[in-house]
């Protein structure tokens, strides 16, 4: 019998506020270190934490977007451990009763679409950071990181390969990004996963499962979870048994090792913590967030396979980001071209463009508009597509509108009747061996005379009325 | 000029009668003549204090004086002030200098007064006998083999011996009740949530509360007008219309109903409490005031489920004490694990890491139903037990400590003992009450018997109304220690 990998989620994702959850010092990334800690954030005595109100916004935007049920109490709960970089001694977390339950977020593997459920979405605060470099024989504590909003997704035991897990975390990233609560870095930390591994006979209970801290790259999180799982795989084909443990994630090697284990395990002791009161959140609150939010993902992915036909991964791609659909949206609006060659060119050459200058749709350098411009050039039949992609890159490269760079670099395709005839018959004419070679059933003989005659307009001719004026002349004489 | 009140200061320094660097001086050279007896003080800074006097003077000629311009107030030694010392009793913080102010420390700069120093306390406000501090224990003026009680043992001596006309203290579960009783003086403990608990270092969140000690009734009504009021940065604060005390003094008492609890007139309370308590008792009958028996059945908890819950509370609250960014750290360790060990080993005093080790356990894993979430649901218990009795009354008196002082030593190795003596005034803050003790006379050996007035939430005036009427009848708060007066 085959194994079946079980993965389940818990990602952090570091809240967009500009002061920290329970202090008013900024949350900005690079600062000299213990430059953004506040009084509360380095938890001198006395001290005390008030929750910030955009952080719980947030959330809600969170909940409602992945259609979770926001509690209308919620509470804080002290998280106790000692650590040199946690400098309350204690993280201020959600245990019992977080902020959102339930939700789903939707994935695309190999062209099928599935749900992955969600169990919870809870606030909480970032440690600070411990640097172990640049102090001899010291650890260095930077607090500025400390209290920074964070919301904790976590994810049922839904996935069943690497593959699977990566596509939702992309769609959670897309999705955080999306709805603006989150701005998604993950060099920096904004974004980072925990993966849940366990792996069973098809068909069998859940295995021991492992979890795997700390992966801050999607290609980490596969080359994490296909290790976790071969290795999982290994030792119960060698009739050894898994330990629940907490692993990391070696980049350098590609592997994982143990961090701890079940018995050193911490007892957090979580309790809801005194100095905050119970969250409550008012269903006009959860109403306004509700009115300022955006057409999310999924409702553009339907509206784009039902209204314009599209296939489900041409949707996925178009709703990577709010930017990108609303750019394809605003394109095709503004042409004559099919929504499926508008997406076509918004997912290919305008994706491509964007990705060989390192660019994204937030500021793609050529306008919805002007793509509009160019396809419709191509549909009516001026342009050729290959010189529509030419003006593409010369429009972004900043030489003017589409007819602009198609009069000035001469891209206009040829489709008067009597100048493609003309073209057609003056090659027919200088390559007789070519005609016998076509007239003798050789198929490849008329591309090569299509490409004679594209040679002889320097690739404007209409390729269609070529062909079929080629077509004509050969068979008529 | 020690032996007067804040309210005859106020007045003689509005009429430029007396100058506050006059006055302030006058209690350094008393706290610098008795503290080596008393122990009340842990910081004197006569420099600091004679800065903000002579301030203090400025703002009075300039005639822009608030009523507590000028007063010099002895703060307990856990309100953060900037640039002084805080140490809270504790080798832990025995040097840590505050960078910032508390609240109520703003509050009353902002209204003029004078740091005359911080006062002498249990380590981090555990304790009933300020016996726990790294400081050494404080004396009681009355008998100087007595404690003065605690954990604001310190701001109890201070004011009972004239050291200070006037104190700020905590009380999380009777920490200025039980000490303004073992020392004849008046303290109040507001309701929670009155008064901001930013930046008064934390014992037991949920049940810590800042209050004064004073004189008289009419004293505490001028500190507590300046030490209440809305702070943001305590979620706990709440946000309610300004009172004037001193103007709700005045009212007439007649009519008012007393509650005297059933389960605090029992066969518990020494005779020699329970005589002046039931004499004080008749002096409202004979104002005017009725009183209705009210039962307070789930009182006998309140103890049990006080040593759950702030322990608990305390082991999460105290964690910041690691050794890493302040306070006392180990000189020698190991490693990192060795360092927290030595650190909080050395740092804390027994007290202090029995209740540690109390809070750690009953949050454990395994133990927290039965423990912690067993004890918040009995507290929900007694709290309904003081609803059902307002509902019947409109204030409840009883002993604030169930015997007058006790001899130092005499309990310090029987914390059991020394937890029940906190059994009348721990219920009040288990339900978040305000209340007050106000000294009505004298048990055994001559020591101070407090008589406990609570009051419903936030009902501050009328138990200040009360306490009030009681002493222009009688003159109880008016007697001194005799080798300090």
């Amino acid at each position: 019998m085959s194994w079946e990998i079980v993965i389940g989620l818990e990602t952090h994702a570091q809240l967009t506020t500009a002061s920290k959850i329970f202090s008013g010092a900024s949350t900005a990334f690079g600062a000299p270190p213990n430059t953004q800690a506040s009084a509360v954030d380095l938890a001198l005595p006395g001290v005390l934490p008030v929750l910030n109100r955009g952080a719980v916004e947030r959330a809600i935007r969170f909940g409602l977007a992945v259609e979770g049920e926001i509690a209308a109490v919620s509470v804080f709960a002290r998280k106790n451990y000692f650590y040199p970089d946690l400098p309350k001694g204690y993280q201020i977390s959600q245990y019992e009763r977080p902020v959102v339950s339930g939700g789903r977020v939707a994935i695309v593997v190999e062209g099928a679409e599935k749900v992955v459920q969600l169990t919870r979405a809870h606030l909480e605060e970032d440690a600070g950071k411990s640097l172990h470099e640049d102090f001899h024989g010291m650890t260095g504590i930077d607090l500025n990181r400390a209290g920074t909003p964070l919301l904790e997704i976590v994810t049922e035991p839904d996935m069943r390969s690497a593959a699977e897990a990566v596509a939702y975390a992309r769609a959670l990233h897309a999705l955080v990004r999306w709805i603006g609560i989150c701005d998604g870095n993950m060099q920096e930390g904004s974004f980072r996963c925990d993966a849940n591994v366990s792996v069973r006979r098809s068909g069998d209970p859940l295995g021991t499962r492992c979890e795997i801290k700390n992966l801050n790259s999607f290609r980490f999180l596969e080359k994490a979870i296909e290790f976790e799982a071969r290795r999982q795989i290994a030792v119960l084909e060698d009739g050894g048994r898994i330990s629940q443990e907490t692993r990391l994630f070696d980049p350098e090697r590609g592997e994982t090792r143990t961090l701890r284990t079940k018995e050193e395990a911490h007892d957090y002791r979580y309790f809801p913590d005194p100095d905050l009161l119970p969250l409550e959140i008012s269903g006009a609150w959860i109403e306004a967030v509700r009115r300022s939010m955006p057409a999310l993902p999924q409702e553009l992915r339907e509206k784009f396979r039902e209204r314009y036909s599209l296939t489900p991964y041409d949707a996925a791609l178009l709703t990577e980001s709010r930017e990108k659909a609303a750019f394809f949206e605003a394109a095709l609006a503004a042409t004559r071209a099919t929504p499926k060659v508008a997406a076509n060119w918004v997912n290919g050459e305008m994706a491509a463009l964007l990705n060989l200058c390192e660019g994204d749709f937030s500021a793609p350098g050529v306008e919805p508009a002007e793509l509009a411009r160019l396809l419709d050039l191509v549909a009516d039949a001026t342009l050729s597509a290959k010189a529509a992609k030419e003006a593409l890159h010369a429009m972004a490269d900043g030489e003017g509108s589409a007819d602009e760079i198609v009069a000035r670099r001469g891209l206009k395709q040829i489709s008067d009747a009597g100048a493609i005839e003309a073209a057609v018959a003056g090659v027919v004419a200088a390559n007789p061996k070519l005609v016998a070679d076509y007239r003798a059933g050789r198929e490849k003989a008329f591309n090569a005379l299509v490409g004679k005659v594209m040679g002889a307009t320097q690739g404007k001719a209409n390729p269609a009325q070529v062909n079929e004026v080629l077509r004509r002349l050969l068979s008529s004489s | 000029m020690y032996r007067k009140t804040v309210a005859e200061l106020s007045r003689q320094l509005a009429a430029r009668e007396i100058s506050s660097v006059e006055l302030t001086r006058s209690y350094l050279e008393r706290i610098e003549r008795l503290n080596g007896t008393l122990n009340a003080f842990i910081t004197v800074d006569p420099e600091k204090s004679l800065a903000q006097a002579r301030a203090a003077d400025e703002r009075i000629a300039r005639g822009d004086a608030a009523a507590l311009t000028g007063i010099p107030i002895a703060h307990k030694d856990l309100f953060c002030a900037k640039g002084w010392l805080t140490t809270c009793g504790s080798k832990m913080l025995a040097s840590w200098v505050s960078p910032y102010d508390a609240h109520v420390i703003e509050r009353f700069n902002a209204a003029g007064a004078v740091i005359l120093g911080k006062t002498n306390m249990d380590e981090f406000a555990m304790g009933s006998s300020n016996e726990n501090s790294f400081f050494g224990p404080v004396r009681n003026p009355w008998d100087l083999n007595a404690v003065p009680g605690g954990s604001s043992g310190g701001s109890a001596t201070a004011v009972a011996a004239r050291l200070a006309p006037a104190a700020t203290g905590t009380d999380t579960g009777g920490s200025i009740r039980q000490p303004a009783s073992f020392t004849g003086t008046c303290g109040l403990r507001p309701t929670y949530g009155r008064v901001s608990r930013y930046g008064m270092v934390a014992f037991a969140s949920s049940l810590d509360q800042g209050g004064a000690i004073a004189a008289n009734a009419e004293d505490l009504a001028y500190v507590l007008e300046v030490m209440a009021g809305f702070d943001a940065r305590d979620s706990t604060c709440l946000d309610r219309p300004k009172e004037v005390y001193r103007t709700a003094l005045a009212r007439p008492v007649k009519g008012l109903r007393i509650g005297m609890p059933r389960e605090y007139f029992s066969q518990d309370l020494a005779e020699d409490v329970a005589q002046p308590i039931l004499e004080a008792v008749e002096s409202f009958r004979r104002l005017g005031c009725e009183t209705v028996e009210v039962a307070l059945p789930n009182q006998r908890l309140a103890v049990p489920v006080y040593y759950v819950l702030a322990p608990a509370e305390a082991s999460s609250n105290l964690s910041r004490f690691d050794g890493v960014r302040y306070g006392h750290r180990a000189a020698d360790y190991a490693d990192l694990l060795d360092m927290y060990r030595k650190t909080r080993a050395e740092g804390f005093g027994a007290e202090v890491k029995r209740r540690i080790l109390i809070g750690t356990y009953v949050l454990s894993h395994g133990y927290y139903d039965s423990y912690y979430l067993q004890a918040q649901r009995l507290r929900r218990l007694i709290a309904r037990d003081f609803a059902e009795a307002f509902k019947r009354c409109d204030l409840i008196v009883g002993p604030a400590a169930p015997s007058v002082a006790f001899d130092l030593g005499a309990k310090r190795d029987d914390p059991v003992q020394m937890y029940l003596d906190d059994l009348y005034t721990i219920p009040i803050n288990l339900a978040g009450l305000p209340g007050l003790s106000i000294p009505c006379g004298f048990g055994g050996r001559g020591r101070p018997v407090g008589l406990q007035i609570v009051g419903n939430y936030f009902d501050e005036s009328r138990m200040l109304m009360a306490a009030h009427a009681f002493q222009q009848a009688t003159d109880w708060h008016k007697r001194t220690p005799p080798a300090f007066t």
